[in-house]
């Protein structure tokens, strides 16, 4: 059972619910997709860290083959290539890694080199096995640690809980592409009901089946996003209440579920909830 | 000596356009023969690297000098491997910045920003 967890903006409490449905799992794995930021890792704190490295290919040029047509110039749609006077200048930073420069190149000119943006490091908290991509500030795409991250598809008895990162651009559609299930994190706020919106947006499109959890709320108060739930007659899967009791364990870097028996129950809750909707769907799905 | 200027329409009396990737148009000037010429600045529409695009296509017109008021360290680089000076503008009037150039009155412009790539132009 893959889920993914997602929402349209961060600070919903994505890491907060994806880290302590981890936790109260009998086994599983946990994939902190958050390249850029991960954070994850400060709550598990795992033990016996391998680091691995995620190496890109990127173009080099034998100035002596290339005898300056332009093709790949022409072609680069990021502009990373550029030919002055009689030199083929490339801008690292820029190249996306396609590859489409080497292939077109009638003299042979361009070959790639490997090029590290990054990496994936593996380890073990109790009953979790820990996951973290990190992409190297100045990349450009962490979508590469992402795929390298989901190799890892979780033995037989694991359940895999995917934190992606904020949004809904490239690495968020990498991180989910291949999830069963999708939880959206939503606030109760109206800024919270757009950031939703864009997510709910993205689920459909990947027909993931998904379900909301809302998180920080409030007895009593009104929730905008879950009359956005209601009105789109999106599953709700459960709810995160405002609790200064929570939000200061989990300032503090604690696995909140590991802490208390009454956030135990409150995640226990929902991971039973989410895998009756799995199983439900799945069902349906067959 | 064939001058580059960045411009915000087809005609003498354009203004210079603040950014010289995105640019809609450059101007052409030549200080021999006085000709100007524009031309369409197809790197306006590029998903990422119109600097580099944009300093692709204004060396390939021949340009030996550029005059704007700003431009991203990645065109930057290319011209300065490329030979061509950087000048900073005095004004956004097209004819004013080439009469001070002609009377070396332009000072190069050595505000070279790091790119407002993904950010919206934040300064």
């Amino acid at each position: 059972m893959k889920i993914a967890v997602l929402s349209g903006k961060g600070g919903t409490g994505k890491t907060l619910l994806s880290v302590n449905l981890a936790a109260v799992s009998p086994e599983s794995l946990y994939i902190d997709c958050d390249v850029e930021e991960p954070n994850g890792h400060l709550f598990f704190k795992p033990q016996d860290i391998k680091t691995e490295k995620v190496n890109v290919k990127i173009p080099q040029v034998d100035q002596e083959l290339c005898n300056g047509c332009r093709v790949c110039v022409d072609f680069c749609r990021f502009n990373a290539l550029v030919y002055v006077i009689d030199k083929l200048i490339v801008f690292n930073e820029i190249c996306h890694s396609c590859g489409g420069c080497r292939l077109l190149c009638r003299k042979k000119a361009i070959s790639e080199i490997d090029k590290e943006i990054g990496v994936v490091q593996s380890g073990k908290s109790e009953n979790v096995r820990v996951l973290t991509g990190i992409l190297k500030p100045g990349e450009p795409s962490g979508v590469p640690i992402i795929k390298k991250l989901l190799q890892d598809e979780g033995q037989e008895n694991e359940d895999v809980f995917i934190d992606c990162p904020p949004g809904s651009a490239c690495v968020v559609m990498e991180s989910i592409k291949d999830a069963d299930y999708c939880i959206l994190v939503a606030e109760p706020t109206i800024f919270g009901v757009h950031n939703l919106d864009m997510v709910y947006e993205l689920v459909r499109i990947f027909h993931i089946p998904y379900g909301v959890v809302l998180n920080k709320c409030l007895e009593e108060e009104e929730n905008p996003a879950e009359d956005y739930c209601l009105k789109n007659n999106i599953p709700i899967l459960g709810k995160i209440p405002f609790d200064i009791e929570l939000g200061r364990l989990n300032s503090n870097g604690e696995i909140v579920a590991r802490k208390q028996a009454k956030y135990r129950e409150l995640f226990q809750n929902l991971l039973n909830k989410v895998k009756k909707e799995v199983q439900h769907e799945t069902a349906s799905n067959t | 000596m064939k001058i580059t200027l960045p411009v915000d329409k087809k005609s003498k009396d354009a203004n210079i356009s603040s950014n010289l990737g995105r640019a809609p148009y450059f101007l052409f000037y030549d200080t021999e023969t006085e000709e100007y010429n524009f031309m369409d600045n197809s790197a306006a529409s590029s998903q990422g690297g119109a600097g580099i695009k944009a300093a692709q296509n204004i060396l390939d017109n021949g340009a030996e000098a550029i005059i704007a008021p700003r431009c991203g360290q990645n065109a930057a680089n290319v011209f300065m491997t490329a030979g061509i000076k950087i000048y900073k503008n005095i004004s956004n009037s097209i004819s004013e910045n080439i009469a001070a150039l002609k009377e070396g009155k332009l000072t190069p412009l050595d505000d070279i920003h790091p790119g407002f790539h993904q950010h919206g132009g934040r300064q």
